[in-house]
């Protein structure tokens, strides 16, 4: 076997999570699905690590673990608090942005 | 894997990859198309734990730890715990609202993939230098070797993010009190003035026979009291009522000393 | 030495300043203060025309270099004051006739109470016109040309309470604004061909535009001429002008002001010497505009207006004189300064009479004056002989030059200007005779006023009488002094240069001809007005005479062809404002608003469907990348 079959893999999942983030209206799903998109970029990004033969691309898929993270305690934090003034963890109920 | 540069992997690889590859989509699908949040972040916790282990296939050894202790302990716990507080009932209905979003979103996805699978199959990626060398005075040490050296400014902006990250979650969730809370004094006066229970509730249970708190306690007279029991478990019909058992047991008993006073009346009587 | 020049202007500059910012507290004294400045001013004039007399022909040329003023790469705008022999003149006429001014209003205006804000205005004028012919660029010129156009219209409209008044002032800026348009075209059209607006460098480098571009510069100029001069077709201003208080109409007539127009010519005489074109244009407004101050001047019954003809008719010589080139700058100067004596005599005497009569300004009211007004009727006369030219007295000598030099410009063109130089000559003395004769001469035509009051004639004080006397000293012996050995000639020819002129006729003959047809204007006003008794009601008289009432139809015929004629284009202008311009912003902000609309329908608000959006840009990017990379 090939290890470009993990970016093969990897594709197929960002692909899934992509559709998830456009399809799902609860929020957290949503939220999920983005998790799920940037983990298949980490694995792309390990994939290529060894493909290449060192380790920035371990690196690199370190700091976007640790961005996610941070990213996961703002966006609950956001869905928490939409959720306490508009009770509903619908992101279609958010629909303000327009005239 | 020692080799300079490899053109396949072993053939236990291949199989595990073969095996958790399947079971990593139905997990992504599932995440997706599951009714439930809970049971979207469970499909999706084990999808995480399959990439760990892809991680470790990978030779990356400590983000294959660091996927399994952040990703599926930290942040699939956190996901679990706000989908417990902003309703863990609340089914996400699947029917789509908006005109055509599900067929244009899953047009882009499908597309997306497409062409991302091409961009992949259109490179020469034949060979592939594997890690042996670089994770060859440890894979832990390497990068931490990287991190502190060539990576150290994103290092420490990295820092920076996470500190910020959490002052601004505890920002957005903090809420002001805006009035004053109410002393223990004013909350007696309160109760008083509304004059509805000003004791503490009776407990529950009957007698010593039972304390379970799904059994109302009983009247003197025998029938049950409302105020005894939770109103939560009235709503789910979970309580017990052991009036007629209690009242049962209690004509027993008096028949029993009745029939005993008796005998000792008929016993008088045979004395006579 | 030269830092004298900037006090000349400093001195009624601070005058203005302190009795216009000063308030009431100087409202008892503030007449002397402008006075005392007009005065120093005048001072500093004779003490630096001593010092020029000092100095040879060619060296008389005082400059003083004040501050940059508009330094900007190639725009070099100066604050730098040039007194040569031209601007000594006029420096000169200016102060002392404008001094003698002032000391005629103290008398004039004592019974006003805005009298302090007067002699501000005063101060001011004569600060803006010395402005005027001290500067030694045409930008610093300008300045001062449009502070003469202020300083008027304040003057004009000083009795603003009268809405006749008010208006004529109005008129008076408005027109000039024309004019000034004029000479601001000419000062843009200098700097775009010389790079300069300096006189040194414009007037030398004359050689080096092509003569369309100096005609077109001296036709721009000579309109700014009209406005501030009163010449055809800008003149209408002059006869509402007198509105004013007669001093004003004094200064503005004899010192300043119209004299402006003459200046501008002369100073800029290299262009038009280099443009026959624009000479001829010169001579021809100078011609025109000569016989319609003297036609509208024989019909006015209102003395300041009849003399306000006919100071359209003498700068009308001035201009005349001027556009004959270097054979006639010299003596329309001289002109210009035995104008402004005699002129300024006749109005002060006309203020005086007025002063004595209520204030009553009708010619046909007055009559037999003379025995109650002797030192006007005097000083009055002598003007009066100035100005028609009497021999011996200033008028003649001036006027007679002018003529001859006309007839010297040579050809068909010299007899047809002589002969109209001539003819206003015989109308001058006819209208002045008439003037004369209706004021001082016949009966009395007196008549109580609205309010029934009887005028009591009287000889003004002396402050109004020793000016006109003064003035009246000038009219008779300017002329002469000026003529005798050609001395003014001389003095000016550094500046102007001076050719004499061929004339087809001999001096003598010229000479014999002006004095003729002077007898002839005389005796046929007397015919007309001395033998018969003048009616106090104006008769019907003839077609020209009404025309001529009307100032020859001059304001009829600015409301038809300009008033009327831009109502009709800003009508037009209008319509096509609302139908197409309109059209054309409504038509585009109705298209995409309507464009809008329909894009807004994108903006649903709905994240998802952002985000679709953005996904199927990223798609379309990656598809676009892979294909670039695959052809």
């Amino acid at each position: 076997m090939n290890p470009v079959n993990y970016l093969y893999l990897s594709a197929l999942l960002f692909s899934i999570g992509a559709a998830g983030v456009l399809i799902r209206r609860n929020a957290i799903v949503v939220f999920m699905c983005v998790e799920l998109m940037l983990n298949a970029c980490n694995l792309a990004f390990v994939t290529f690590s060894r493909l290449h033969g060192n380790l920035d691309g371990q690196i690199i898929a370190f700091f976007t673990m640790v961005v996610a993270a941070a990213e996961v305690v703002v966006g609950l934090a956001i869905i928490v608090t939409i959720f306490r003034s508009r009770h509903s963890a619908s992101v279609d109920d958010a629909s303000l942005m327009k005239l | 894997m020692n080799a300079a540069a490899a053109y396949t992997t072993s053939t236990g690889e291949a199989f595990q990859f073969w095996v958790l590859a399947v079971v990593a989509v139905v997990g992504a699908l599932c995440t997706v198309l599951m009714k439930k949040a809970v049971h979207s972040a469970l499909c999706l916790a084990g999808t995480m734990i399959v990439l760990a282990v892809f991680y470790l296939a990978n030779g990356a050894y400590f983000l294959g730890i660091v996927q399994i202790v952040v990703y599926t302990g930290a942040v699939m716990m956190l996901f679990l715990f706000v989908v417990m507080l902003v309703g863990v009932t609340a089914a996400d209905s699947l029917k789509e609202t908006l005109k055509g979003q599900r067929w244009l979103a899953a047009a882009c996805g499908l597309g997306f993939g497409v062409l991302l699978l091409a961009g992949i199959g259109n490179a020469s990626l034949t060979s592939f230098e594997g890690l042996g060398k670089a994770n060859a005075g440890g894979n832990v040490e390497g990068l931490a070797a990287l991190i502190f050296t060539k990576y150290v400014f994103a290092f420490e902006i990295t820092g920076a993010l996470l500190i910020t990250a959490a002052i601004g979650a505890m920002v957005l969730t903090h809420r002001e009190r805006t009035e004053r809370a109410a002393t223990q004094r004013e909350q007696a006066e309160a109760r008083v003035r509304t004059g509805k229970q000003v004791p503490p509730l009776p407990a529950p249970g009957v007698y010593a026979r039972h304390n379970a708190v799904d059994i109302p306690g009983l009247l003197p007279d025998g029938t049950t009291s409302e105020l005894t029991v939770s109103e939560t478990l009235r709503a789910r019909g979970q309580i017990r009522d052991v009036s007629g058992e209690a009242l049962a047991d209690l004509a027993a008993l008096e028949q029993r000393a009745e029939a005993r006073l008796g005998r000792i009346e008929r016993a008088e009587e045979a004395g006579k | 030495m030269e830092n004298l020049i900037g006090l000349l202007i400093a001195a009624p500059l601070l005058g203005a300043a302190v009795l216009l910012c000063g308030g009431r507290r100087l409202d008892r004294v503030g007449h002397w203060i402008g006075c005392v400045l007009a005065g120093a001013s005048f001072v500093i004039g004779v003490v630096l025309f001593a010092h020029m007399l000092a100095l040879g022909g060619e060296e008389r040329t005082l400059r003083e270099h004040l501050f940059s003023w508009v330094p900007v790469g190639g725009f070099q705008a100066d604050v730098a004051f040039q007194l040569d022999q031209l601007s000594m003149t006029f420096v000169l006429l200016i102060t002392g006739v404008g001094t003698l001014i002032h000391v005629y209003s103290t008398g004039y205006m004592e019974h006003d109470e805005r009298r302090r804000r007067f002699f501000g205005y005063l101060n001011l004028f004569l600060a803006a016109m010395l402005l005027l012919v001290l500067a030694d660029n045409y930008l610093l010129l300008y300045v001062g040309w449009e502070g003469v156009g202020l300083a008027s219209y304040l003057l004009i409209g000083f009795w603003q309470h009268k809405p006749s008044a008010a208006t004529a002032a109005k008129k008076a800026f408005i027109v000039n604004r024309v004019g000034d348009m004029g000479l601001s075209i000419a000062i843009m059209l200098m700097f775009t061909t010389f790079g300069t607006f300096a006189f040194g460098p414009v007037l030398a480098s004359t050689d080096r535009a092509s003569e369309g571009v100096l005609t077109a510069i001296g036709l721009t100029l000579l309109l700014g001429a009209c406005g501030k001069s009163a010449q055809v077709p800008l003149q209408s201003w002059l006869g509402d002008a007198m509105e004013g208080p007669t001093p004003v109409s004094a200064l503005i007539h004899a010192a300043t002001m119209v004299t402006a127009g003459v200046y501008l010519i002369t100073r800029s005489g290299a262009i038009f010497n280099a443009s026959p074109d624009a000479q001829l244009v010169v001579v021809v407004v100078g011609a025109v505009t000569l016989l319609f101050g003297a036609i509208v001047g024989c019909a006015k019954d209102d003395i300041k207006k009849a003399l306000a003809g006919s100071t359209m008719s003498q700068i009308g010589y001035m201009i005349l004189a001027a556009g004959l080139g270097p054979i006639g700058y010299a003596f329309a100067i001289m002109h210009l300064v035995t104008h402004g004596f005699f002129k300024a005599g006749l109005f002060l005497g006309a203020g005086s009479v007025m002063h004595g009569m209520n204030d009553e300004v009708d010619m046909r009211k007055y009559g037999g004056l003379r025995t109650y007004m002797p030192i006007t009727f005097v000083t009055f006369g002598l003007g009066y002989l100035a100005i028609i030219g009497f021999p011996g007295l200033s008028g003649f000598f001036s006027k007679d030059k002018i003529i001859e030099a006309a007839f010297a410009k040579g050809g068909t063109e010299g007899w047809i200007l002589g002969g109209v130089a001539l003819l206003g000559a015989a109308i001058t003395a006819y209208y002045m005779t008439r003037v004369m004769i209706m004021t001082f001469f016949g009966e009395k035509r007196w008549q109580p006023d609205a309010e029934g009051n009887e005028p009591h004639p009287h000889e003004s004080p002396k402050s109004m009488t020793i000016p006109m006397i003064v003035l009246a000293f000038g009219s008779v012996f300017a002329g002469g002094l000026f003529s005798l050995n050609e001395a003014f000639v001389k003095w000016l020819e550094p500046v102007t240069s001076f050719e004499h002129g061929h004339s087809p006729l001999s001096a003598g003959a010229v000479t014999g001809a002006t004095v003729a047809v002077m007898v002839i204007g005389v005796a046929l006003a007397w015919a007309q007005y001395g033998r018969r008794p003048v009616p106090v009601a104006a008769p019907r008289g003839s077609l020209l005479t009404r025309a001529a009432r009307r100032d020859l139809l001059q304001d009829d015929f600015n409301h038809v062809v300009l008033v009327r004629g831009g109502e009709h284009l800003t009508r037009s202008l209008v319509y096509l404002d609302h139908t197409v311009v309109d059209g054309v912003v409504n038509g585009t902000a109705a298209s995409v608003g309507g464009l809008s609309g329909r894009l807004r329908k994108v903006q649903n608000g709905y994240a998802r469907s952002y985000a679709v959006s953005m996904f199927g840009g990223a798609a379309v990017l990656i598809a676009a990348t892979l294909l670039m990379r695959a052809v």
